[in-house]
């Protein structure tokens, strides 16, 4: 077990390292966000309501993620580091998870930013706002990830993440979008907890045969 | 899969006999709806060709987890099929209840129909599966990602479904309570006599589909050993 955590931390690292190096997933995520903004400000006439811009605050994370989910793997292929993270003698299933938790820490930095740059620009947010933002994270990061694995040893690569991504999320913005709205958000929560439990079993337990040749 | 099989002559008769008489039963036997009229027996096909659907579909993860878990060399073409199967009985839904749609609340599309926004959820999600299969070169890891994508599908039917629940108020007509189906006499019999003769007929169409396809692999066998 602690082997386990331990190959997750190295391997986690290991991609923080080379962000923090490279500097091309991050600001990438956070410029795409601030600009989606400004887009969906011109996309709404008038004064949108709160449940408008709430919508549309789902559909920026979404899409903000999915530039994330898209680069997550891209230095394994460019590097041809697969083979060797394959060969390593840990658990597969480690590989997903490292994965997923680097990547959740692109997304919360990038909604670090991008959840007061809502607040200063739309509406206010409140709590529930915040825990449902969490629990989709890591829903989004759990699925995305294992999603951005088999994109990226298709023919297809970065244009079949959103189309294999996307009806998998429905769930996900049902949820997140329901505890924004709602004035009781404890089913949303729920639903979303419940979620994120069940795909990040389905996933942690499959990861294997997607990168098994 | 036992080792004895029904013939496909005997299959495609039988679905041929079933279609013909249910649909007879819907439009001579059935009696008229009190508020929907002649249009609601559009129901027993909608109904049934959805839960046809949703059999291919289940079929196709059953026989995608004994890939994984047996590696049944012969699982992964029966799951591709049953999941193409799957597809074209999702299309009928899709249509189906768009008529449906149309003919009671007066709109070609309506959210508030719990059972096609589900259906049109699966029909992305597996639309999105041939895409995925059909960008990878044949081979293990083809199969190995198909096999893996389609039991996710499994997951997210029930998933979904409670999320569209969760998300609108329940609209559609409900024909399932918990005191059991609230029709009966002839409608049961013909919701029953429909069904059937669908999933006959979507196993029919599945035999047929994967003869062909392996005799399409024999013969690029032959070819290969012959050339």
């Amino acid at each position: 077990m602690t082997t386990y955590v331990r190959d997750v931390g190295a391997l986690a690292r290991k991609d923080l390292l080379l962000e923090l190096r490279a500097r091309d997933t991050l600001p990438a995520m956070l410029l795409f966000v601030a600009a989606i903004f400004v887009v969906f400000h011109f996309a709404l006439p008038g004064t949108p309501s709160r449940l408008e811009t709430t919508g549309f605050l789902w559909v920026a994370i979404l899409f903000t993620a999915l530039l994330g989910l898209g680069r997550a793997f891209v230095p394994e292929r460019e590097q041809r580091t697969m083979d060797g993270l394959v060969l390593a003698p840990c658990d597969r299933s480690a590989i997903w998870l490292a994965k997923s938790l680097a990547t959740l820490a692109f997304l919360v930095a990038a909604e670090v930013v991008a959840l007061p740059l809502y607040a200063l620009f739309f509406h206010g947010l409140d709590g529930a706002t915040v825990a449902a933002v969490i629990l989709a994270d890591l829903g989004i990061c759990a699925v995305g990830t294992f999603l951005g694995a088999m994109a990226v040893v298709t023919r297809a690569r970065d244009l079949l993440l959103p189309l294999l991504f996307l009806p998998l999320a429905m769930p996900i913005v049902v949820g997140a979008v329901g505890a924004s709205v709602v004035d009781s958000p404890g089913r949303y929560l729920g639903f979303l907890a419940l979620y994120d439990v069940l795909f990040a079993v389905v996933c942690w337990a499959s990861f294997e045969y997607v990168v098994a040749e | 899969m036992g080792r004895t099989r029904i013939p496909l002559p005997a299959l495609a008769v039988s679905s041929v006999v079933l279609v013909t008489t249910a649909l007879a039963f819907v439009f001579f036997v059935a009696p008229n709806d009190q508020t929907l009229g002649f249009s609601q027996r559009i129901f027993y096909f909608h109904v049934s060709i959805a839960f046809a659907a949703y059999a291919c579909f289940i079929c196709g993860a059953w026989q995608a987890l004994r890939h994984l878990w047996k590696r049944d060399p012969r699982a992964d073409l029966a799951s591709y099929v049953c999941v193409h199967q799957g597809l074209i009985f999702g299309t009928m839904v899709l249509i189906t209840g768009s008529i449906w749609a149309k003919v009671a609340w007066g709109r070609w599309w309506i959210w508030s129909e719990d059972e096609l926004v589900l259906f049109l959820v699966l029909y992305l999600f597996y639309c999105a599966y041939f895409m995925l299969r059909f960008s990878i070169d044949p081979g293990p890891q083809r199969a190995n990602l198909s096999a893996v994508y389609a039991l996710f599908g499994v997951v997210l039917i029930p998933v979904s479904f409670s999320a569209i629940r969760l998300a609108k108020a329940y609209f559609h007509p409900q024909v399932f309570t918990l005191h059991g189906p609230n029709f009966g006499g002839w409608i049961l019999v013909t919701y029953c006599i429909a069904q059937v003769a669908m999933l006959v007929l979507a196993y029919t169409l599945y035999r047929l589909e994967i003869g062909g396809k392996r005799l399409d692999v024999r013969l690029r066998r032959l070819r290969e050993a012959l050339a």
